[in-house]
């Protein structure tokens, strides 16, 4: 019970320090004092104390689109293991139904981006469902390897503690899935190397561009959407990388946050060191990613 | 103990590996080079175990031959020659990835299927140096211009090196001094033909000399 109390906490409450904490690490690289951590919270009370402003030609599908994909997102978040043993959400095969999950609420992110008529959005839906594309088989390869590892299909299960052991013994693997679900997050996320999430007005946009019209509650839901799925797959990171558990709930918890904060800064630091890669680098780098994971499933094969 | 980091190594070479199908820059691809060079140089001491006076003279001569001295003539000619920095391939960098992937997927299927000792059946060094020297092979092949030719012959020799790490108990010192001399001595001649290609021809892309004359 505590767990599930726990777990609806850390996916109600981190996500959007998760960002503050990228943006101050930016901030501090760059030599300025930043904005507030807190700061994407007052954002988001801000957005949802707003109002909607709907444009003539869209349909429902606008702002349904939105909840769908945020709805979706929520429910994954369950589905992944965070501080306790095993998630509130676990059952065998539940690892495709993640993969899915995602997938749905970018088809509806981009259904209603699309449904605003304007080419813009449109030719920025088009590149986020080509590179989603690209970037799928990095996180199913990496799900393999931990399914190989454990010899189970539940999330819960791949990630819980046996996992430390098949760390000594194929610790290459792991490195490799950590590796690659790096890059994964990075891309998945619209961060720096692929897309740059400050700009909202340039023509190499990837995912920022498919929500220039939505206004108020609905750019709310969006953009904590989002912190929710840097969230999760953070999560998977995390948890790959520390697989122990402590006996204490909460000091566990308290050992999981600090390793998303971590994570966090070292987010802000790849972002603050690295240009933005030109479009035509963009799908190179995904297959290279795809290549590292499967490269470490066929090490776990031999 | 040592010899437990003998796995990892060879899993980092095979990532240098990739690294050099995919990347766009020739300099990045000579510091690939340079790096997986030092890393082999490094590898006898972790299969050996022990460190006699003659294995740490093999380290020091491969490392210094093959992670300095090498890699620094050959950007060298490509200060001199004025060699634009992009790599140009025939294959695109995908495809070129996606086989090296595949061909160090079939390495490693294909190694199991060989009669090894069997203090080596279950080492990584057999499948390293066949996608190794694939890898090399790829370079070789899909790349245009000359210096790009020579450093995949740098890695295809770095292939043979792992190879030839197998026989390291057996193989005499000077074989081993032997290759490297060679391939010191290649990369010398190929330093003199990029130069004379340049001066004759003002581009060292491989695709002009396609064609024979009188």
């Amino acid at each position: 019970m505590v767990g599930i109390l726990i777990h609806i906490l850390l996916v109600v409450g981190l996500p959007p320090l998760l960002l503050g904490v990228i943006v101050k690490t930016k901030a501090v690289f760059a030599g300025r004092v930043g904005a507030p951590v807190l700061q994407p919270y007052y954002d988001l009370i801000k957005l949802w104390s707003k109002e909607t402003l709907l444009s003539g030609t869209t349909t429902w599908i606008f702002w349904v689109g939105p909840a769908v994909a945020l709805a979706a997102t929520g429910v994954a978040a369950f589905l992944v293991p965070l501080a306790g043993e095993a998630a509130p959400i676990s059952f065998a095969g539940d690892l495709i139904l993640l993969a899915y999950l995602l997938g749905l609420g970018r088809f509806f992110q981009a259904c209603a981006a699309l449904d605003t008529g304007s080419s813009f959005e449109g030719m920025g839906a088009a590149r986020e469902v080509t590179f989603a594309c690209l970037a799928e088989p990095v996180l199913f390869f990496g799900l393999l390897v931990l399914a190989k590892l454990s010899g189970t299909l539940s999330l819960s299960a791949m990630l819980a503690g046996p996992l430390s052991s098949s760390w000594q013994s194929s610790g290459a693997s792991l490195l490799l899935v950590l590796v690659s679900w790096f890059v994964l997050l990075l891309a998945e996320n619209a961060r720096i190397p692929f897309d740059d999430p400050n700009t909202h007005l340039e023509l190499t946009m990837i995912h920022e561009v498919m929500v220039l019209d939505h206004s108020g509650p609905v750019l709310g839901m969006i953009h904590y959407g989002a912190a929710l799925k840097l969230f999760l797959f953070a999560a998977l990171i995390v948890r790959v990388a520390m697989p122990f558990s402590l006996r204490n709930a909460w000091l566990h918890t308290g050992v999981f946050v600090i390793g998303m904060l971590l994570l966090a800064v070292f987010i802000g630091v790849v972002e603050s060191v690295m240009a933005r890669l030109r479009l035509v680098q963009v799908p190179r780098l995904l297959v290279a990613a795809s290549v590292l994971s499967a490269f470490s499933f066929i090490l776990l094969l031999r | 103990m040592i010899v437990h980091w003998l796995d990892p190594m060879l899993v980092l070479a095979l990532l240098v590996n990739f690294f050099m199908l995919g990347a766009s820059r020739l300099r990045a691809v000579i510091y690939a080079v340079a790096f997986q060079g030092v890393l082999l140089g490094l590898m006898p001491i972790f299969v050996h175990g022990e460190v006699g006076w003659w294995l740490g003279l093999l380290v020091i001569a491969t490392i210094v031959i093959k992670g300095i001295v090498i890699p620094e003539l050959v950007s060298y000619a490509m200060r001199e020659v004025f060699i634009s920095r992009e790599i140009d391939p025939v294959v695109p960098f995908v495809p070129s990835l996606l086989l090296g992937a595949a061909g160090t997927g079939l390495a490693l299927g294909y190694a199991r299927t060989l009669p090894l000792a069997p203090s080596h059946s279950g080492s990584l060094i057999v499948p390293a140096s066949l996608a190794t020297v694939l890898t090399g092979f790829l370079i070789l092949t899909t790349r245009r211009k000359a210096i790009t030719q020579a450093v995949g012959y740098l890695v295809l020799e770095n292939g043979i090196f792992l190879f030839g790490l197998l026989l390291i108990e057996a193989m005499p010192f000077l074989v081993e001094i032997g290759v490297l001399l060679d391939l010191f001595v290649c990369v010398f001649v190929m330093g003199i033909i990029i130069h004379h290609i340049n001066q004759e021809f003002s581009s060292v892309s491989t695709e002009h000399l396609a064609r024979l004359k009188d």
